[in-house]
């Protein structure tokens, strides 16, 4: 393992001469780009395990999931604004229960009808724990679903759970029943059946799939028809070797592209280079549990010190790059119930920081910062924090393994990423680290209650009170340090299409060749 | 010789056994495997239902001796990533493996066979200080560079080949030079010492005094005594091609058996893992075995120490 961890790293040193080298060779070849067949070819790093979205948690899975796949409900990137899909129109019978009217006329990719029984049969599956879903979190809020007429559904939640709409409009998609009862979860991996924009014509296991254009796809859907006939993703580990991909015409379209080489890329007459903000923050957490084994943290002013002693928009502007944004809350603006009005700020000042911490009477205080992700901007965390004197040794681990230093109490700070599954809720994203759950350092119980009132009702008002109230005690008490938000560099051919949205998702039914 | 064979047999399945034995229990240490397999952002509750469900809350050595058991009835179990049956998986990507493996290692004696009879036959010569500086450079070069490095020259300035993937032949050519020309520098240096070795014999004298052809005296006489400790090299070389390909075909996107265990590891699939590993250390014990058995045959002495 470290043997391949070191020679990523040697590889990625020697990115920068394959772009340039690159630079020469491709500004007089002809784009190779697959317009004239009308085929996409998309290259991702990652196999998803199992392409039915209920069984797999990475973010390939996700983008398969939406392509192939349909939902009850359709939320608009550009507006937020929820709209119906497979269902016509819904509405909010009490505080558990909504009804839905489902859409006619709609067709799975095998030909089975689209009805009540499909929704009711996906939805009380995901719902038994003994099915086994993969994102618990995505459906344990489901209790029951009934069938009312042939169009016409009632899904009760266990408890008030508000972001249901969300959960509705992402991860949980509608399998057809009859199918799915047949194969089962096996059977749907093996040979996917959606009712979405494209459907999957092979699909060779850690390798490729491909996606065709759905001929018969429904024309009401807000998804609609894709305009591109073929998509091919290809499962490509290494970075470089995307790059060389797409640098060759050999594939038309990369994500997750390092800033450095994405900036490289701009160059490359036959490629564009797309940067788009995500819902992914990132935040730095500071442990200040009554054991805490860092005790100066329990102070507010060494905690404020180090909310100070970062420059947040040099970062952005020099490590991060567009499409990202400087945080002053842990969430994500667009987020229900995100908001940082009436919350301390704390701009980039190192002799504030100073003085904060020699008014703590703290000296020659030494921490450890466990981070799992973008090292370079852990770096130059640690270098901000070194310049007022705070020295920090660096823990670089697995995503795991940091997971089981925090939750065993064994962490100072964190440098931490949160992509809240792209649900456009508060819900999915603060409560992680502030309500008490494994990885919360600070356990306030009157943020946790708060973000507990936010989480358990349905009235957007005491929604919104809630959460703005626990967002403004975090940053007043700078529990943790918000820092920004991460964009996502795209790179593509230059003939392609496309618009990159905060919720890293590929709709490919909306591309289309320039 | 039964008794040398039996007692080797036996020694084999004493290094598989601990080999099989280390990958679970370093696997397991490298952080907690339930964490790993919910992924980035997974709730208790997905963890504990996953811990359940593998069964890791059981301890190690039950899980081990639980996993032995099974594998020695020939039950590989269930890819944790892929739901599908290990051996089917893993049987599915050997093909690929082997291909490269082969091909990797008849391309590294193609080039080390000729440079090593040159540079033993125009020993402390020009040409000996150039093939000697082909082999420094193959052993030297990390061989993901040298793949990059072909990939600028072959895929994106010449286009001649394709960067990655597994569909056909030309798919082939790249990971086939990188993975064999970082084999042949040990070839070489072999041919090279036996080929002057064996030039200074005094049957090769004779022959020259015969009145033998130089090219006959060096391809006929000479080589043919030179190649054969590179036989049992060629054994071990290739058990050490199938497993160093993991670098190779993760870069290339070969589908094979490296690709796979770059991916168990990344995924923390440790059923897919341990059996590759299993597999890997097992080609390469009956390698060795093989290699040892013909060494015995060939030199009586060696069975009696």
């Amino acid at each position: 393992m470290t043997l391949i961890a070191k020679a990523c790293a040697l590889m990625k040193a020697c990115a920068l001469m394959l772009a340039s080298t690159a630079l020469v060779a491709t500004a007089s070849s002809p784009a190779l780009a697959q317009k004239a067949a009308n085929t996409v070819r998309f290259a991702y790093d990652q196999a998803p395990e199992n392409v039915d979205p209920f069984f797999n948690n990475v973010r390939i899975g996700v983008i398969i999931g939406a392509n192939v796949w349909d939902t009850l409900i359709y939320r608009d990137p550009e507006t937020n604004e929820y709209k119906g899909q497979l269902a016509k129109s819904w509405k909010q019978i009490d505080d558990k229960t909504i009804e839905f009217d489902l859409r006619e006329g709609v067709k799975f990719h095998n030909g089975e009808e689209f009805d009540a029984d499909d929704v009711v049969y996906t939805l009380n599956f995901i719902a038994k724990p003994e099915n086994k879903v993969v994102t618990q979190g995505n459906v344990n809020w489901v209790e029951k679903a009934e069938k009312l007429d042939k169009y016409k559904v009632r899904v009760t939640t266990k408890e008030v759970f508000p972001a249901a709409i969300e959960y509705l409009a992402g991860p949980v998609v509608i399998h057809p029943n009859a199918y799915y009862e047949k194969v089962g979860p096996k059977g749907q991996n093996e040979k996917p059946v959606g009712s979405g924009p494209y459907k999957v014509t092979n699909y060779v296991p850690g390798k490729s799939i491909t996606l065709e254009a759905n001929k018969d796809y429904f024309k009401d859907s807000p998804k609609k028809p894709g305009k591109i006939g073929k998509i091919e993703i290809r499962f490509i580990p290494d970075r470089q070797t995307q790059m060389a991909e797409a640098l060759s015409g050999g594939v038309d379209l990369i994500m997750h592209v390092p800033k450095d080489q994405a900036d490289q890329l701009k160059a490359v007459p036959t490629l564009q280079v797309v940067s788009g903000e995500t819902m992914r923050i990132v935040f730095m957490q500071i442990n200040s549990l009554e054991n805490t084994p860092a005790p100066a943290l329990k102070d507010e002013r060494v905690r404020k010190a180090i909310n100070h002693a970062i420059d947040r928009e040099a970062m952005v502007k020099n490590i991060v790059g567009e499409g990202s944004r400087v945080l002053n809350t842990i969430c994500f603006p667009s987020q229900f119930g995100c908001t940082d009005e009436g919350a301390a700020r704390y701009p980039y000042d190192p002799a504030k920081a100073k003085a904060l911490l020699a008014e703590a009477g703290v000296k020659d205080l030494t921490l450890d910062i466990v981070a799992y992700r973008e090292r370079n901007q852990t770096e130059a965390l640690i270098g901000y924090l070194q310049q007022v004197g705070i020295k920090t040794n660096l823990r670089f681990l697995q995503y795991a393994a940091m997971r089981e230093v925090i939750s065993s109490n064994k962490a100072n700070l964190t440098h931490q990423t949160w992509g809240s599954f792209s649900v456009n809720d508060v819900s999915a994203n603060t409560p992680n680290y502030f309500a008490f759950r494994t990885e919360d350092i600070t356990k306030d119980a009157t943020v946790r209650d708060l973000l507990n009132k936010g989480n358990n009702s349905v009235a957007p008002d005491i929604r919104k009170a809630a959460y703005q109230e626990a967002l403004k005690i975090i940053a007043d008490k700078a529990y943790a340090v918000p820092l920004y938000s991460l964009p996502v560099y795209y790179v593509a051919s230059k003939d392609l299409g496309f618009k990159a949205y905060p919720d890293e998702m590929v709709r490919f039914w909306e591309m289309g060749w320039k | 010789m039964l008794g040398f064979i039996l007692k080797r047999l036996g020694l084999a399945v004493l290094v598989a056994l601990t080999v099989s034995a280390l990958a679970f229990i370093l696997l397991r240490l490298s952080g907690d495997v339930a964490v790993a397999i919910a992924g980035e952002g997974a709730q208790q509750a997905d963890i504990d239902l996953i811990r359940e469900t593998y069964s890791l809350n059981r301890p190690i050595i039950i899980q081990y001796l639980d996993w032995l058991w099974r594998t020695l009835q020939g039950d590989f179990g269930t890819s944790i990533y892929f739901k599908t049956d290990v051996a089917a998986l893993v049987f599915s990507k050997l093909p690929a493996t082997l291909i490269l493996g082969l091909s990797s290692l008849v391309f590294a004696l193609a080039i080390s066979i000729p440079l090593g009879v040159l540079a033993a036959v125009y020993a402390n010569s020009w040409i000996d200080r150039l093939a000697l500086a082909i082999a420094v450079v193959g052993q030297a070069l990390p061989n993901f560079f040298f793949a990059l490095c072909l990939v600028m020259l072959f895929s994106i300035t010449l286009r001649w080949l394709p960067v990655s993937g597994s569909q056909s032949w030309q798919h082939y050519v790249m990971p086939t030079i990188a993975l064999g020309y970082y084999a042949a520098p040990a070839f070489m240096r072999l041919i090279r010492a036996g080929m002057i070795e064996v030039l200074s014999a005094d049957y090769i004298r004779t022959a020259r005094a015969k009145g033998v052809a130089p090219r006959k005296v060096v391809f006929t006489h000479a080589l043919r005594n030179a190649l054969v400790p590179v036989v049992a090299l060629t054994a071990v070389q290739l058990g050490f091609l199938l497993g160093g390909s993991v670098v190779i075909e993760t870069i290339f996107a070969l589908d094979g058996l490296g690709y796979l265990a770059y991916q168990s590891i990344t995924y923390k699939d440790f059923p897919v893992m341990q059996m590759v590993v299993m597999l890997l250390s097992a080609v390469y014990v009956l390698l060795t075995l093989a290699a040892d058995i013909a060494n015995a045959w060939l030199d009586p002495r060696i069975r009696v120490s």
